[in-house]
């Protein structure tokens, strides 16, 4: 009696904050709280927007570090672009995520990653090439997908074949794939330098990594009079001549008179040069765009479904087990309340699978209540008393609840395992979702269902069974 | 008492003859992945029904530029009509080429609802970590059950069984992908591993609470024949069975019904057909394979007289 009484004062104590959780109240409060808003994540598919999942190109080895890095970048440039609540994060060994809600126009998403740019100082020897104009290079041979053999790596062979390109003049010399020496990922740091007299514009300066500056001071002192290429993209910013050996590992890319920099347009270099390093190439695996239309449709057209058919399970539950069939209404609504509660404050990202796999718990916190009942008219039936039957229902249903739930929360965390290890963001919601709401359908289970229905039966000890409890 | 254990063999026929169908299917036309597990890129548009070309026509298009392997999936809304077109995978760039075209020669107002592009190799991949780890599942879920189980004796036969009537709830569901596939042009995509998935949970849960029943009954009834002692747990369950079966499907039915759009509507149908399956197949697979066992009844299967029926 005292302990039923006390789990109904938790039970109503653990209500009131869910409710206060789920709804917008004390939105404020909230927020000083948590330090966010808490307001539903809806997935892509609902809201509609982008998801791409981005890869290093095959024979490439990088490390989690690389990655964690190249995210980083790819952030800084989303937001440096204003594209809002960009996200990317790195999805098992290899792949990289990235999502941009409520973006459907695929061209502004590749700007962001294909137009990243892959920084590259280029051996031209004595070609002079045109700030502009795009070139091929020996790192990744291109960015078309049929050229596989070359994709040596271009720090291991400093400024010794350096000469070989201007010697074979061929005809067509933007046909010619040119030696890359460095690339950004050797940069330390960049800054804007003003003109030293008005004439020569403004200047980037940089500073490579000692790894990079000993390339770059081997390559400067075999080439002295011969030109670099400072490649973005495939595409030469300019292409200065080299006057001395460059030892330290620093140096200036300038306009030359009179394409001399501007102070915006040295700036916009600056940012280019430094969230522009990617220290990978990357390739689009995949891509998904969901249109605006689609995603609020869906959105609808879910809710209005999860509201119909909870009438209809509630008019079933009361009509075929009456009074436990209220109990369980009761119950699986504090389920919801609680679900949704936590699916805030994780916070859950809800998807069309995610939503899949919360109506399966549903199921489940249903079958817990259907389970429990059927036990309970069971032990009525052979003459026990409402109490009785009560504790004794709930204890043969149990161990069905426990096994069956876990096995099922088994399932889940390997299949979340698999989702988050390979950007496939349908299985991990789902899976999510499921296994959250299959932990908190065992607490309604354990604690909720029982306590109320034992409550009510305390004070129905003589009424009319079969009216009651459906028997 | 209702004797459902005694047909059991009947209930078998009557599930291979569900999974046959759909397997010959298979083994003749391999299976309708679409691009999510194959590569490939999938484009999907709203148009005006004025407006609206054929499907002849926007293939024609697409052969124009150079993608010779588009499929067309079309259907109506009270507005307009939806053009689902899978090809082989398009980049960005062909992309709003395709988009253009379509604009410029047919509904200048067309609709984007959905892109999706997959290249082959990291379909492969996620394919492949798929299988695995639904295998890497089913064998957790076997462990638990045999640590669940294990004050029974077998207690090892049960969680096998359990995976039995799983991988018959997933013969159910990929034989209706292929039948549908046959007949109404559907593709098995990420939405259809998503009903696959919620098909798997639901089934093992279900086989776990039948034989709950068995658990607790083996002990306490232990002086009557094993197979008798099934059929009774069975039986006493029923009601549960039949009860949560209605409340979870026409929960979902109804939600995923709702939800509209082709795609959906394959869902909602392989739901629909994948949770009854999993009720099913704890009733009349999993546990009549626990009796099948236990009276180790392959030895009779392959002489001439009937198998004999305890």
């Amino acid at each position: 009696m005292n302990r039923r009484l006390l789990n109904l004062l938790i039970i109503i104590a653990i209500v009131i904050v869910v409710v206060l959780i789920d709804f917008p109240f004390l939105t404020q409060q909230k927020k000083d709280i948590f330090k966010r808003d808490l307001t539903p994540i809806l997935g892509l598919d609902l809201r509609g927007g982008m998801q791409v999942i981005m890869q290093a190109p095959a024979g490439f080895n990088i490390d989690q570090e690389v990655l964690q890095e190249t995210t980083k970048i790819l952030e800084d440039r989303a937001n440096g672009l204003g594209v809002s609540e960009v996200v990317f994060q790195v999805a098992g060994n290899n792949y990289i995520l990235g999502e941009f809600p409520g973006l459907t126009n695929t061209s502004e998403v590749i700007k962001v990653i294909k137009q990243t740019g892959l920084l590259e100082w280029v051996d031209v020897g004595t070609d002079y090439i045109q700030p502009g104009t795009t070139i091929k290079t020996d790192y990744l041979a291109g960015s078309s997908p049929s050229a596989t053999s070359s994709s040596q790596q271009p720090t291991s062979t400093p400024g010794i074949d350096s000469g070989a390109p201007s010697i074979l003049a061929t005809p067509q010399p933007l046909e010619k794939t040119y030696h890359t020496i460095l690339t950004g990922s050797t940069i330390a740091s960049v800054s804007v330098e003003p003109p030293t007299n008005p004439k020569d514009g403004y200047a980037i300066h940089f500073a490579l990594k000692p790894e990079g500056s000993t390339v770059f001071s081997e390559f400067t002192k075999n080439n002295i009079g011969k030109m670099v290429a400072i490649v973005l993209d495939k595409k030469v910013i300019s292409s200065p001549t080299i006057r001395s050996q460059i030892p330290n590992g620093e140096g200036v890319i300038s306009g030359s008179y009179p394409n001399i920099f501007t102070l915006e347009q040295a700036n916009n270099l600056k940012v280019t040069l430094h969230y522009g390093s990617l220290p990978v190439a990357l390739e689009i695996a995949e891509s998904r765009m969901i249109g605006p239309t689609l995603g609020q449709a869906s959105l609808d057209k879910s809710l209005l479904a999860a509201v119909i058919g909870f009438i209809i399970v509630s008019l079933f539950m009361i009509i075929y087990y009456r009074l436990p069939g209220m109990v369980a209404i009761i119950t699986v609504a504090i389920f919801g309340l609680i679900t949704f509660a936590v699916y805030l404050l994780i916070p859950v990202t809800l998807t069309l699978p995610g939503i899949a796999g919360f109506l399966l718990s549903v199921g489940s916190a249903l079958d817990a209540n259907i389970l429990q009942f059927e036990r309970f008219k069971e032990e009525l039936r052979k003459g026990r008393t409402l109490t009785q039957s009560v504790d004794l229902g709930w204890n043969r249903a149990w161990p069905s609840i426990r096994d069956s739930n876990l096995a099922t929360v088994i399932t889940s965390a390997i299949l979340f395992w698999f989702g988050s290890a390979f950007g496939a963001t349908i299985v991990k919601g789902f899976a999510l979702t499921l296994a959250l709401g299959v932990a908190v359908s065992l607490f309604t289970a354990l604690f909720v269902t029982r306590t109320l229905l034992g409550l009510i039966v305390l004070k129905l000890d003589n009424v009319d069974k079969s009216k009651w409890f459906g028997l | 008492m209702l004797n459902i254990l005694g047909k059991r063999y009947l209930f078998f026929a009557f599930s291979l003859l569900l999974i046959v169908p759909g397997l010959v299917i298979i083994a003749i036309n391999g299976l309708p992945l679409s691009i999510d597990f194959r590569g490939g890129s999938i484009v999907e548009i709203e148009m005006i029904k004025d407006k609206a070309p054929t499907s002849d026509q926007i293939i024609l298009l697409y052969n124009d530029m150079g993608i010779t392997d588009s499929q067309i999936q079309i259907s109506q809304t009270q507005t307009g009509v939806i053009f689902v077109i899978r090809s082989s995978t398009l980049d960005q760039d062909k992309y709003s080429q395709v988009i253009s075209n379509l604009k410029k020669e047919f509904d200048p107002n067309l609709v984007e609802r959905r892109f999706d592009t997959v290249s082959p190799a990291i379909s492969q991949s996620v394919t492949n970590r798929a299988a695995m780890a639904v295998g890497i599942a089913t064998l957790a879920v076997t462990l638990y059950i045999t640590f669940a189980f294990r004050g029974i004796p077998h207690a090892f036969r049960y969680g096998i069984c359990a995976i039995l009537g799983l991988v018959h709830d997933i013969l159910i569901v990929i034989s209706l992908g292929a039948i549908g596939c046959k007949f109404f042009g559907w593709q098995m995509d990420s939405l259809y591993l998503t009903a696959l998935l919620t098909v798997i949970g639901f089934s093992t849960q279900d086989s776990i609470v039948v034989f709950d029943r068995i658990r607790e009954n083996s002990p306490v009834l232990r002086n009557i024949p094993f197979e008798k002692m099934v059929n009774h747990s069975i039986v006493q369950s029923l009601q549960r069975s039949i009860n949560t079966q209605l409340m979870t499907v026409d929960y979902l039915l109804l939600a995923l019904a709702l939800f509209g759009g082709i795609t959906l509507r394959e869902m909602s149908v392989v739901l629909i057909v994948g949770l009854l399956s999993g009720t099913y197949s704890s009733i009349f697979i999993a546990a009549p394979i626990l009796v099948v066992w236990e009276n180790k009844e392959w030895k009779t299967w392959f002489r001439k007289n009937k198998p004999s029926q305890a």
